[in-house]
C-alpha cells in the first residue's frame, strides 16, 4: 500500500518466504491457520486452510479497502471472478453448529461480528447481504474455484 | 500469495477443443495435494471434481459496449393467466421470500416488490385484450438515470439499467421518472435473501436482466425467458441487440415490433410485437 517503508517491505518479503517455507513444511495432513480460536471460527473452513485471501496481517488493516473496491467493480463492471468478493468471505468464514447448519457470520461472537464488537464498528452489509451461503450462483462457484473449498452445503437463512 | 500458485496452466493444453479438461485435471490433481484433508478426505474425491468440472466462467474485465442486451416480447404469444415469468423472476431473484408485515392482501399486493408485472390492455372500442409482463425497459436514454441524485441509479456499459444499492438513499425520484412503473421500493427489512441477490430495506430495485447470469459465459438467458419459452409460450426472446446474428436481432428483423411509450424516444431494450 502507500504506507510501504523499506522496513515494510522487508517484513512482507519475509512473510511471504516464511509463508513459502511453512507451506512446504506443515502442508502434509492438515492445513490449518495459525489464528483458530482467536476470530477464525473453529467450525468455519478457515479454520482448515492455511491462510486467508491475503496474509492476516494486512486483512486486519485493509479488509474494508478490498471488499469496497470489489464491490464497486463487481456492481458497476461486473467483475465477478475476484477473490475479495464479500460472498467469499463469508462462504470460507461462516461457522457451523455440531449439526453442520451454517451460523450467520454477523450473529454474536461469529467472525465479523466478534472483532467488530470490540473494535465498536457497525456494518450494514448485513441488511442486504446474505450472512450464510444461500442459493445458487456464481458466488459459491467462484469461492470453490478460487479458494479450492468443499462444496457449499445449501442452506436457507 | 500462495493462492496465486493454483492459477498455473500447462503449455501443452492451449487450443485443442480437450483443452478445458486438461486444464481442469490439472486443478483436480493440484487439488488433491492443496486440500488433503479438507477436500478430498473429508468429502471425498467424487464429490469435489464434479462441482469443478463445471466451474463458471465469472468475468475478470470490465463490461464494454459490444452488447447490448435487450428482449422482445411477443404479446400474441403471451397467454392470459399463465405468470410463469413472473414467478420464475421471483424464485431467481428471492423475491419469494418476502414476508408481508400485514394482513391487508390487497395493500401487501401493493407494496411488495415486483420485477415484472403482468399487464392486461383493453382496447375499449374494439373489446381487443392484450397480455405483456413489463419490467424495467432497460432505455438508452433512462429517465431514472437522470434524476438520480446519488448516481446510484446506473446504466452499465452492456446496457443493463440497475440500481447501486450500496449509493441509494431510497429517495424514491427513479420511481417518480419511470414512465413503466417498473421499479419497486423496499418497505420493511428483508429477512431472507439470496448471496446472490443482497436487497435490504430503504432502496429502490428492478429487473436488472440477471445481471450475475450476464457477467457469467454460459448462460445466455433470462429467468423469465427461459420460463416462458419451458411453459410452451415463447414469447420471450433475450439476446444481444447489437450483434446480428443473434436469435434476438433476427426476431426484430422478422417482426413489427415497438416500444412501450415509444414517442418518449428513450429507445428502449426491451421490445414488444403484436401491439
Ligand atoms: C441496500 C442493500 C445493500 C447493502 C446495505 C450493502 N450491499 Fe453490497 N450489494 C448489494 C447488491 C444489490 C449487490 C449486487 C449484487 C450483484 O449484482 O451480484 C451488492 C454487491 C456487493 C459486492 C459484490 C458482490 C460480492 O459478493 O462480492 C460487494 C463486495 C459488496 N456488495 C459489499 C458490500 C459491503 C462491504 C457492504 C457494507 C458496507 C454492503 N455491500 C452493503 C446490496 C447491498
Ligand atoms: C479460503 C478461505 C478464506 C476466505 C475466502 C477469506 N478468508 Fe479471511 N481468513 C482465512 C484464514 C485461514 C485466516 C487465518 C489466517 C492465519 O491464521 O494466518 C483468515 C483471517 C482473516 C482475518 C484476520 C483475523 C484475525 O484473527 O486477526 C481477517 C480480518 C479476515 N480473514 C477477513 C476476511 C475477509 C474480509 C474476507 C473476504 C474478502 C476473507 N477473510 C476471506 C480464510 C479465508
Ligand atoms: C480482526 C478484526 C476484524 C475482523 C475479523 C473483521 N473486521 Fe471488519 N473491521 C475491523 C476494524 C478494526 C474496522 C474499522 C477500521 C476503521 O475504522 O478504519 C473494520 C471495518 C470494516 C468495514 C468498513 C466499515 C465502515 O463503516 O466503513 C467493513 C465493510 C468490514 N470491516 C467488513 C468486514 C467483514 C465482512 C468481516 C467478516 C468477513 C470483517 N470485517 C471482519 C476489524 C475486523
Amino acid at each position: 500500500m502507500a504506507v510501504t517503508t523499506p522496513h515494510f517491505k522487508f517484513t512482507g518479503i519475509a512473510v511471504c518466504i516464511l509463508a513459502f517455507f511453512s507451506q512446504i513444511l506443515f502442508s502434509q495432513p492438515t492445513l490449518a491457520a495459525d489464528r483458530i480460536g482467536e476470530y477464525v471460527v473453529p467450525s468455519s473452513r478457515a479454520a482448515q486452510v492455511k491462510q486467508c485471501v491475503e496474509p492476516a496481517d494486512h486483512m486486519r488493516r485493509y479488509h474494508m479497502e478490498l471488499i469496497q473496491h470489489q464491490r464497486d467493480a463487481t456492481v458497476r463492471h461486473g467483475i465477478r471472478s475476484t477473490k475479495y468478493s464479500l460472498s467469499n468471505c463469508i462462504s470460507c468464514h461462516t461457522g457451523h453448529t455440531a449439526a453442520g447448519a451454517p451460523i450467520a457470520i454477523n450473529a454474536t461472537g461469529q467472525f465479523c461480528n466478534a472483532c467488530h464488537a470490540a473494535a465498536a464498528v457497525t456494518l450494514n452489509c448485513f441488511d442486504c447481504h446474505a450472512t450464510i451461503p444461500s442459493g445458487e450462483g456464481w458466488n459459491h462457484e467462484v469461492a470453490q474455484q478460487l479458494l479450492l473449498l468443499p462444496p457449499v452445503s445449501e442452506g436457507a437463512e | 500469495m500462495t493462492y496465486a500458485s493454483h492459477s498455473h496452466s500447462s503449455p501443452d493444453a492451449i487450443d485443442t477443443p480437450d483443452s478445458i479438461d486438461a486444464v481442469d485435471t490439472d486443478r483436480r490433481q493440484f487439488l488433491h495435494y492443496a486440500a488433503a484433508g479438507v477436500a478430498t478426505v473429508a468429502l471425498g474425491g467424487g464429490a469435489v471434481l464434479t462441482t469443478l468440472t463445471a466451474t463458471a466462467e465469472p468475468r475478470t474485465t470490465p463490461v464494454t459496449s459490444t452488447h447490448r442486451w435487450g428482449m422482445l416480447i411477443d404479446t400474441t404469444k403471451c397467454a392470459a393467466g399463465c405468470d410463469a415469468c413472473v414467478t420464475a423472476c421471483e424464485r431467481e431473484n428471492g423475491l419469494n421470500l418476502q414476508q408481508s408485515p400485514t394482513d391487508d392482501a390487497a395493500d401487501w399486493a401493493d407494496q411488495q416488490s415486483a420485477w415484472i408485472r403482468k399487464v392486461t390492455l383493453r382496447d375499449n372500442l374494439t373489446g381487443q385484450v392484450t397480455q405483456l409482463p413489463l419490467m424495467c425497459q432497460h432505455c438508452a436514454e433512462p429517465p431514472c438515470v437522470d434524476v438520480c441524485p446519488t448516481g446510484a441509479s446506473f446504466k452499465r456499459a452492456d446496457g443493463i439499467v440497475m440500481v447501486d444499492r450500496h449509493t441509494c438513499i431510497g429517495c424514491r425520484y427513479c420511481m417518480m421518472a419511470c414512465p413503466y412503473q417498473a421499479r419497486s421500493f423496499v418497505h420493511q427489512p428483508v429477512a431472507q435473501k439470496l448471496t446472490q441477490v443482497p436487497r435490504g430495506k430503504g432502496c429502490v430495485e428492478s429487473c436488472n436482466l440477471c445481471v450475475s447470469r450476464r457477467d457469467d459465459d454460459r448462460q445466455t438467458s433470462t429467468a423469465c425467458a427461459d420460463a416462458c419459452a419451458a411453459s410452451g409460450q415463447g414469447a420471450i426472446v433475450f439476446g444481444d441487440l447489437n450483434d446480428p446474428n443473434s436469435p434476438l436481432h433476427q426476431a426484430l428483423a422478422q417482426v413489427n415490433s415497438r416500444q412501450i411509450r415509444q414517442e418518449l424516444n428513450l429507445n428502449t431494450g426491451v421490445r414488444y410485437a403484436g401491439l
